[in-house]
């Protein structure tokens, strides 16, 4: 209270405001206003908004390397897949043949093998029907000269010889069993 | 005691409490922001003044002249007052489209920051707001751009209707209402402006004095002198710790209320 009594009484007034003061306070402030304005807060606005670029920019480089890493990824586990499935299939090709050719090995020996079986049975049962033959020749022979000897009939007559050894011999086959069984 | 009332200037080396001169406590009064001009009409605050204008400008041109994407430490403090007025006042406030005010909120900021920082400084011990006519200078300035930007940006008839019929109201609310809002912002919001800053700082500087002139004049060796001394000592610190305080809070409220008056004038408030 006692500044407004001294301003009544003529003293100091504290709300006067004097001229050379409010200009110069105005003065003061438009030229730090004016400096700063043109001089230094344009800088750093330029500096602030690289500064948010650059960041921006390294946060967008480093998506864009991650992406990369990513896609290389995905080709690499792709083309695994695929040379997973390649092998898988050639083992299964490879399996398929290998039976192939077991199987149609196994069929060509069997083939041979019942070959071979048939040629020996043929060769022993011509081989066996040549011994008969001859033997049937050389018994009739000599079973005739023996008869013809003994009975002193020439048996000599191929035709009658012929049957009467043939009679001989299914008689002989005949009585064979016989004879075995007795 | 208190009541008698001595000026400053008449008060009279070693008048302590309890000495023969009899002297009262030479309670501080509105003298102490009269000070004798060094020349001229350069006073004290007038000097304190422009050497702060040189402070701010020296420091911000160190500071950004040559800034860095990576800032050094001179940098790096004065990107945060940068930041602080733009994101937490004129962003905040005006909005993203309040960018182009910032370089007048930073100003403004900082030139009432450093007038009222001086009340502290050691040597120096004198808010320069405490004088009547810078803050007016500043409410003047603020006023006017408000005035501009208002009229401009909504039209020099439809910024007042606006301002003073607000929408959503009852109609016959605007008889009281109208005038009111009118003389609300365009009278009052200038002179609370300056007279908030100006009160401040002459009251926190009228505080300080009476504690530390209290300190001075308790100091006799007695328990009474000792004690009284030593208690107005201890306030005279809380108070300059509280100072400090108020001054800043005092530069942000004048920038902030710049603001809410520039964003006012951009678009009508609802």
């Amino acid at each position: 209270m006692t500044w407004l009594l001294a301003a009544e009484e003529g003293g100091s007034n504290v709300l006067r405001i004097p001229l050379f003061e409010f200009f110069i306070g105005l003065a003061a402030f438009f030229i730090v206003f004016g400096v700063l304005a043109k001089f230094a807060l344009p800088v750093i606005k330029k500096t602030l908004e690289d500064r948010a670029d650059a960041i921006e920019g390294g946060i967008k480089r480093a998506e864009e390397a991650q992406a990369e890493a990513q896609r290389t990824l995905e080709q690499y586990q792709e083309q695994m897949a695929a040379a997973r499935a390649e092998v898988a299939e050639i083992r299964q090709q490879t399996e398929a043949e290998r039976a192939t050719v077991m199987e149609e090995a196994r069929k060509a020996a069997e083939v041979q093998a019942a070959q071979i079986a048939a040629n020996a049975t043929s060769q022993i049962e011509a081989e066996k029907a040549k011994a008969l033959a001859e033997l049937r020749k050389s018994m009739g022979g000599v079973a005739t000269d023996l008869a013809g000897r003994i009975v002193g009939e020439s048996m000599t007559d191929d035709a009658r010889a012929a049957g009467v050894v043939d009679r001989f011999i299914s008689e002989l086959e005949q009585a064979a069993p016989n004879g075995g069984q007795n | 005691m208190l009541g008698a009332v001595v000026p400053m200037a008449e008060i009279e080396p070693g008048c302590h409490l309890g000495n023969d001169f009899g002297c009262g406590f030479p309670a501080p009064d509105a003298s102490i922001f009269e000070i004798e001009p060094y020349f001229g009409s350069f006073t004290k605050p007038v000097f304190l003044l422009l050497l702060g204008s040189l402070i701010i400008i020296i420091f911000f041109l160190a500071a950004f002249r040559n800034s860095k994407l990576i800032p050094g430490k001179l940098q790096s403090v004065g990107e945060m007052g940068y930041l602080f007025i733009r994101d937490g006042i004129s962003r905040e406030v005006i909005g993203k489209d309040g960018d182009r005010f910032v370089p007048l909120l930073f100003t403004l900021f900082f030139f009432v920051w450093i007038g009222n920082l001086w009340g502290i400084i050691p040597g120096a011990q004198f808010p320069v707001n405490s004088r009547f006519a810078f803050p007016v200078g500043l409410a003047i300035t603020v006023w006017l751009i408000y005035m501009y930007l208002g009229m401009r940006h909504q039209g020099p008839i439809k910024f007042f209707t606006n301002m003073m019929f607000p929408p959503g109201m009852p109609k016959a609310i605007y008889v009281i209402l109208a005038p009111i809002e009118l003389i609300s912002n365009v009278i009052v919001r200038p002179v609370t402006l300056s007279i908030r800053l100006f009160a401040n700082m002459f009251a926190g500087h009228l505080l300080l004095t009476v504690f530390t002139v209290a300190t001075f004049y308790l100091a006799s060796l007695s328990l009474v002198g000792i004690l009284g001394s030593a208690t107005s000592f201890l306030m005279t610190i809380i108070f300059t710790a509280f100072e400090a305080l108020i001054q800043a809070l005092q530069a942000y409220i004048f920038t902030l209320l710049t603001a809410v008056y520039i964003a006012g004038s951009l678009h009508a408030e609802h």
